[in-house]
Parts: structure tokens; sequence; C-alpha cells
């Protein structure tokens, strides 16, 4: 397989974009990557998205957004895999390239939530969960974390209050990022104060329902030295998947897919956990940023929430996480939402980060998507050198 | 959402909690499937699970869709059935600040939605805390 980089990215502000549908978005994040790369045309085209047909009635979506793009003709289709849609598209484009099937390849991940009923929407995010056994038993995405996170306090001695820490964090960070959602801090107050959805999940430990979209050009080694950006390098991207209803899990508390994916991007990459300098992990819920944290080999089990409350992953801690708000404060406008991990690493390791938010000398970085409870998860390892 | 079809395909499993079990390893799988996750084994026989089991974790949910806004707030609980799997359902007859993590549970038959007024109900399986 050939080395891969990242030479252009673009990205909306996550908003309530009422003015815009999925394909004003898309195309908005699409035209400010290639512009960026220089380009005007790609070889293939992948769209990352969850619900457009759920929500919008709008299927063929990648189709759709080429030919809005200006890009008719171009081989274009949609990556699904729930909220983890965005990585698998990146997937996608780079497989594309590192393959040699194509020499440019695109990838953008477009999300439309906020067009339709908070209730149509909240349904259309269960249907990343077994709908058959799970959803339909009366269960919401929010619920399943509630699940975990009572499970994690009950067996780890944590209190509600603990989990602060991810959400001071995340706010803390989105401020400085003019593409976030929600650009003011959060105080440990307030996170006690907030209204329960399902019980211990409450309204701050939640990620917020929004619409954005994100893009980046890939390339080969090959073709790096014509794009007039500085190139990034893919140094892995890795997706392992778990059951799709977390009952099947023998330890719903440990996310095997991000163990897996975290272990073969970091063979593939010659790379160790010391090496990554920043985290852009999926903090759709605390709960979630702590399974992932321990999953991936970044705390041991049941010390997550622990380390969070040292400033462990502050934006000056050891291992910086969420450092332009992550789901939490940035917003979470699922199908691109990888994307936007992705864009936002980039942009650490060019040194472009805003300066409050920029990770010195940051070389190495990883982001982490996740589909559903922990059944899909993608991990990608993106290096300033070429390895 | 499911039409009629559907919630009859899933009568025996809503009904009688029917899952599988492997001829060649013995794991008992609910829902019931095809392939052993276990052992690969294709060869699995029809098993009833008896309904009992214990609170692994649980949620209060006050916040839902219509389908489910008649209930509000309910009790969502996975399982953990004697026979080895472990289940999501809703938990009824108790007060949300009873439950526990470990409380004995067994299954009865209720409603568990409703698509509006003139639209299906659906039945299948609740636990309550255990009498038997």
């Amino acid at each position: 397989m050939r080395p891969v980089a990242i030479v252009g990215v673009g990205q909306t502000p996550v908003r309530e974009h009422w003015d815009a549908g999925l394909r004003e978005l898309a195309v908005q994040a699409v035209w400010q990557a290639l512009d960026e790369s220089g380009r005007t045309s790609v070889d293939v085209f992948y769209v990352g998205n969850m619900l457009s047909g759920t929500l919008t009635g709008q299927e063929h979506l990648a189709t759709l957004i080429a030919e809005y793009a200006g890009l008719a003709g171009v081989e274009a289709v949609k990556a699904e895999a729930a909220c983890g849609s965005g990585a698998a598209a990146f997937r996608q484009a780079m497989l594309a390239v590192a393959s040699g099937a194509a020499e440019v390849a695109l990838a953008v991940g477009v999300e439309k939530l906020t067009e339709t009923s908070t209730h149509k929407t909240t349904d259309g995010l269960a249907s990343a969960a077994d709908a058959d056994y799970e959803t339909a038993m009366g269960i919401s995405f929010v619920a399943l974390n509630a699940l975990l996170m009572r499970r994690y306090m009950h067996e780890y001695g944590y209190r509600k209050a603990d989990f602060a820490a991810f959400v001071e964090v995340a706010h803390r960070n989105a401020v400085h990022n003019p593409n976030a959602m929600f650009r003011h801090p959060v105080t440990r107050e307030q996170y006690e104060r907030a209204k329960i959805v399902a019980d211990p999940v409450n309204l701050l430990d939640s990620s917020p329902i929004a619409d954005g979209a994100s893009a980046v050009v890939l390339t080969s080694l090959e073709r790096v030295k014509e794009f007039p950006t500085v190139p990034v390098w893919v140094a892995a991207c890795e997706v392992s998947t778990d059951t799709i209803a977390l009952d099947n899990r023998e330890n719903p508390l440990w996310l095997k897919a991000a163990e897996q994916s975290v272990r073969k991007a970091l063979k593939n990459s010659g790379l160790t956990h010391r090496d990554i300098q920043l985290f852009e992990l999926h903090d759709a819920f605390s709960i979630m940023s702590a399974l992932s944290l321990e999953g991936s080999g970044f705390a041991e089990k049941g010390e997550a929430v622990k380390l969070a409350d040292e400033g462990y992953f502050a934006i000056d801690g050891t291992l910086p996480i969420s450092t332009f708000g992550g789901l939490k404060a940035r917003g979470h406008p699922v199908g691109a939402t990888g994307l936007y991990q992705i864009v936002e690493a980039t942009l650490q390791l060019r040194g472009e980060a805003p300066h409050s938010i920029q990770i010195p000398d940051a070389r190495t970085a990883m982001a982490q998507n996740i589909g559903g409870s922990g059944a899909t998860i993608i991990t990608t390892i993106l290096t300033k050198e070429r390895l | 959402m499911m039409g009629i079809p559907g919630n009859w395909r899933l009568r025996k499993q809503r009904y009688q909690l029917a899952g599988t079990r492997c001829r060649d390893c013995g794991t008992i799988h609910f829902p019931p499937r095809q392939v052993c996750p276990r052992c690969k084994n294709r060869h699995l026989s029809d098993f009833k699970l008896s309904g009992k089991g214990t609170v692994y974790s649980y949620t209060t949910i006050y916040q839902t869709t219509p389908k489910f806004q008649f209930f509000v707030p309910y009790v969502v609980a996975l399982i953990d059935l004697e026979e080895g799997p472990r289940i999501t359902a809703q938990l009824t007859d108790v007060d949300p600040e009873a439950v526990t993590i470990g409380m004995p549970v067994e299954m009865v038959l209720r409603k568990i939605s409703e698509q509006g007024e003139r639209g299906l109900i659906h039945y299948g399986y609740k636990f309550r805390p255990r009498l038997r």
C-alpha cells in the first residue's frame, strides 16, 4: 500500500443550519477542501452520512452531492456506519489512494439533524442500535449510554459529579474554535444541576443534535508535491467491529473494537501510545470518553475518570483530548463527526489550530470515531512527517 | 416503524423468550442465532429461556419518543438471564427508586408500545421484581 497524505481540509461551522440542506452544507466543505488543495476535480468521492434517508427522505446521497459540487461524472458512493460514517468514508478514500486505484480522493461527511422534530431525530439516532431487540424495548441512544454509565459507577465506585471533568475540558477548548456549536465554558455546578435525560446521563453529558459538513482531499506520495498545502500523513486508519447490541457483549464496559482498532493502527504505523500527543476521541457522552480512553489503552480500567479529574486530558495535560471541543461542545453532526475529528487533527499537525488550543510541536495525533454503543470503531493516526 | 408482519415474525422471541442453544459448545443465545458467536458452529437448536435473571444495569428514562411517552418515567435494564444471555428490557411493577443492580427479576408479558390511538399495540417481555 502506498503512503497517503491529506492535502486539503474543509469544514462548515457546526450549527442549526436552518438555511442549508445536506447538499449546501456538503458542497461548502467540499470546495473549501478543494480550494486548499488547488484542485477542481477528484478521482473518487466518498460521502459519510447516517440519516439522510431517515430524516430527509434523501438516499443516493453521494451522487446528489457530487453533482451539486460540480463534479458530476465522478465515482461517488455513501459510506454508512452510524455515528462512525465519517471515518468510514475517510477510510474508503484512503484505501482508494493507497491501493493505487485513485490518485486524488475526497471524503466528505455531512449530516442534517435539525430539519425534523427532535423525536424523529432521536428515533433515527437510536437506529444505530439493534432495532428488534434494543430500540423496540423503548431504549434511546442516551439510555444505552446511561446503562453503561450506571454500571461503570457501580463497578469502580464513582459518583455522578466525578464525570464533570470531561465536560469542562471539551467546553473550555471549544471557546477557541470558531466552528464549535457551544463556545462557552461549563462549570461543575452547572453540570451537577443539569436536567436528567436518562438517569444518570444528563443534558451536559450529551453531545448536541447539530448540522454540519467536513471534508478532506487525499493524495499519494507520488503526487503530493503537486499540491500547495503542507501534507499531513495518514499513518494508519483501522476499523474493528463488536456486537451491535450492548447486551451481547461479555463486558459492556470494555470497548473491544477500540482495543483492536488501536492495536492494529499502532502496529501498522510502528508507533506506541507514548507517541500520541493528542486524541480526538468520540465524546458523544461522558461515559464514552472514559470507555474509549480505557479500551484504547490510554488509561487502566476504571481509571479514566480519575485521570480526567486530575487534569490529565486538559489542553495542557499529558494527553489532550477533544482539542477543538469534541462532540460535546464542537457538536455532533453524526455522519460528519469522524471527518471533523480528522480535519481538527490535521490542523493541529499543521500548526494551524487557534493559538490557545494549539498543541505545541504536534507531530502525531489520533482520532477515534465510534458507531453505535461501540459496535464500529475507527481509529486513525495522522503524522506531520511521513513515517 | 415496524408493521404487522414484523411483529408476527418476532412473536416467539417477544412472547416466549425463544432463543437458541449451540449443539457443539452448549452456549445459549438470545436473540436466536444461525451461527454460534463462540464456536462458529451452525447446528443450533431452539431453546426457551426461563425468564429469570438479575439486573446488570438500569436507567430511568425521562425523555422519550411518542411511542413510549405513555410510560414515562420508565426503567430499562440490562438483565443477566440465569441461562447466560444478557437481555435489554423494560422493568415493570416497580418503583424506579427501588431498582438496584443485582435485583432478581422475572419475565412477564406486557404492552410494550403502541402506534398511536388507532395503530398496532405491541406486546412482549418486560421484567418485574421476582415473586416466584
